[in-house]
């Protein structure tokens, strides 16, 4: 049984449909990407599955319906959304961001949670008592990906980290990634960067205007005609 | 605080504060005729007119509030009109149109302090102002809660995806809100010695007044334009009838609460302690 089970998942906003009936699966401890141009309905089908919006069709982590959950119940069970761009609390500090990604904890591991992460990210430390619309851009995706690992997520969704990153950052942020991963946690990544994505994860979904249109390895999408001529420049 | 959370001008906050002082009244009557002790009295007044306003909080919120909350900003703060006049009304369908006067519970000596007279009740108003001001400032920074409210404020959506069950800390923060407007409608009939059903209008309207003086939305801003305002209210009141030679007299006090949100609102829009508010994409 897949870790997250998507099938025909529909969102329209108003008349328009920006997800038409899309089925995919992601299987525990894998890395899989979301490819596709703007508009294609990414951040769409990562919002439904968080039931951050309206959506139709099954929803399932491991046996359990989560289209038939509130969005605050999904975070207890195990689901953590880093969302596209600005994710953080601007006038909360470093150190309440990172509190609010284990708000729904009440465990005694926390505290031991919280060291990990800034052994994993230095500077959210050093930055604890700053509030966060002060932190650079980067900076602010790195708290996001902090925060969201406060709550211990065994499925993490990743809405292109890379957005709006110098390529230092964007290489920072992904060996961040790579080192969530390596400790087991499940990751469906959302990239503009088709190649950057592809080159970290095993499996790709490639999306057009609302529709999943190729499914393969990562290393067949890198080789892809079709992909090469639409993503990878060429 | 409420505006903090939900970006919506609570209007109606004033009449929760009347009713308060309309409810408490209501209740202080049967009791001081049974011969308890005054001060008792008016703690069982206090926890009943407390008991009221968070459960009317919680309803308006519910029937008034919730269901707009995704719909364009005017149309929250329209219902908040309407839900003021249907309170007003409301009230004067059961408490009349006439002044009631409130029952002296405390002994009215009064005490001289660094040349102002200064009566029992008074320090108690202080104080609790004080203590409910402070703990209100631990709630919502030092508390796990109160975390959850700000971020709430922020960015519910994101809140959401954190756990935090957002239609629970916004109610929550309704009947906090209204319990402290119960609070602040028994101290101040009690100040008075009167409530009436049209109290809450221009309490209301001071109250907003402060809070757009210290920056809205600023916890500790809301604060500090309250006792600016308190402040200016009072020197103003003293002195009008010097500049105007007599033509206006301390009976205009009130006009200063509207003379300062007019200033504000043209030369400083976000306050003293206020951010400049980015508009939400
Ligand atoms: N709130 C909204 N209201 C109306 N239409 C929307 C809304 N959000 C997205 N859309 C539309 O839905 C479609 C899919 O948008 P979505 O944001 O999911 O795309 P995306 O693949 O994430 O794009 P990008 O790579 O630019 O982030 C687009 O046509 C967009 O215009
Ligand atoms: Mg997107």
């Amino acid at each position: 049984m897949p870790l997250l089970d998507v099938r025909d998942l529909a969102v329209h906003y108003g008349g328009i449909k920006a997800v038409k009936g899309i089925s995919f699966a992601v299987e525990e401890g894998e890395m899989v990407c979301l490819i596709g141009a703007n508009g294609a309905g990414k951040t769409t089908t990562l919002k439904a599955i968080a039931r951050m919006i309206a959506a139709h069709g099954e929803i399932r982590l491991r046996d359990e319906r989560l289209d038939r959950l509130p969005a605050h119940a999904l975070i207890g069970r195990g689901l953590a959304l880093v969302p596209e761009g600005r994710g953080v609390f601007a006038r909360l500090s470093v150190a309440e961001n990172l509190a609010m990604g284990a708000y729904h904890r009440d465990d005694g591991d926390i505290a031991a949670d919280l060291a990990r992460i800034h052994d994993l990210l230095p500077r959210m430390f050093e930055r604890r008592e700053q509030v966060a619309g002060t932190l650079s851009w980067g900076e602010q995706q790195m708290l996001a990906l902090g925060r969201a690992l406060m709550g211990r997520p065994k499925l993490l969704l990743l809405d292109e980290p890379s957005m709006g990153l110098a390529p230092l950052m964007v290489q920072k942020v992904f060996e961040v990634i790579r080192a969530v991963a390596a400790q087991g946690v499940t990751i469906l990544l959302v990239e503009q960067n088709a190649k950057l994505a592809l080159e970290v994860c095993s499996r790709g979904y490639v999306m057009e205007s609302g529709s999943i249109t190729i499914a393969d390895t990562a290393a067949n999408l890198l080789a892809d005609t079709r992909v090469r001529a639409a993503y990878l420049g060429g | 605080m409420v505006y903090g959370i939900l970006g919506l001008i609570n209007f109606a906050h004033g009449e929760i504060v009347m009713i308060g002082a309309l409810a408490a009244l209501a209740a202080m009557k049967p009791l001081a005729a049974s011969g308890l002790p005054g001060p008792l009295v008016a703690l069982i007044a206090l926890a009943v007119a407390v008991l009221v306003c968070m459960a009317l909080g919680f309803a308006i919120e519910r029937v008034a509030y919730r269901p707009l909350r995704n719909a364009p900003r005017l149309a929250p703060l329209i219902t908040a009109i309407g839900v003021s006049i249907v309170l007003q009304q409301l009230a004067m369908l059961i408490w009349g149109r006439n002044y009631h006067s409130v029952p002296a519970l405390l002994p009215a000596d009064s005490y001289e302090v660094f040349g102002a007279q200064i009566n029992a009740l008074q320090v108690i108003i202080m104080a609790v102002a004080a203590l409910t001001m402070t703990g209100l400032l631990l709630l919502v920074h030092r508390t796990r809660l109160g975390r959850a409210m700000r971020a709430t404020a922020e960015n519910p959506a994101i809140a959401g995806l954190m756990g935090v069950d957002v239609n629970r800390i916004i109610a929550l923060t309704f009947v906090i809100g209204s319990a402290l407007a119960a609070l602040a409608g028994v101290l101040v009939s009690a100040n008075y010695g009167i409530a009436h059903y049209h109290m809450g209008f221009i309490l209301g309207l001071k109250a907003f007044t402060a809070a757009v003086l210290g920056g809205i939305g600023n916890l500790g801003g809301a604060m500090l334009g309250g006792v600016l305002l308190g402040l200016i209210e009072a020197l103003g009141a003293g002195y009008i009838g010097d500049f105007t030679g007599g033509v206006l007299g301390s009976n205009y006090q009130d006009v200063f609460a509207f003379f300062v949100l007019i200033v504000v609102l043209i030369f400083r829009p976000s306050g003293l302690m206020g951010e400049k508010v980015a508009e939400r994409a």
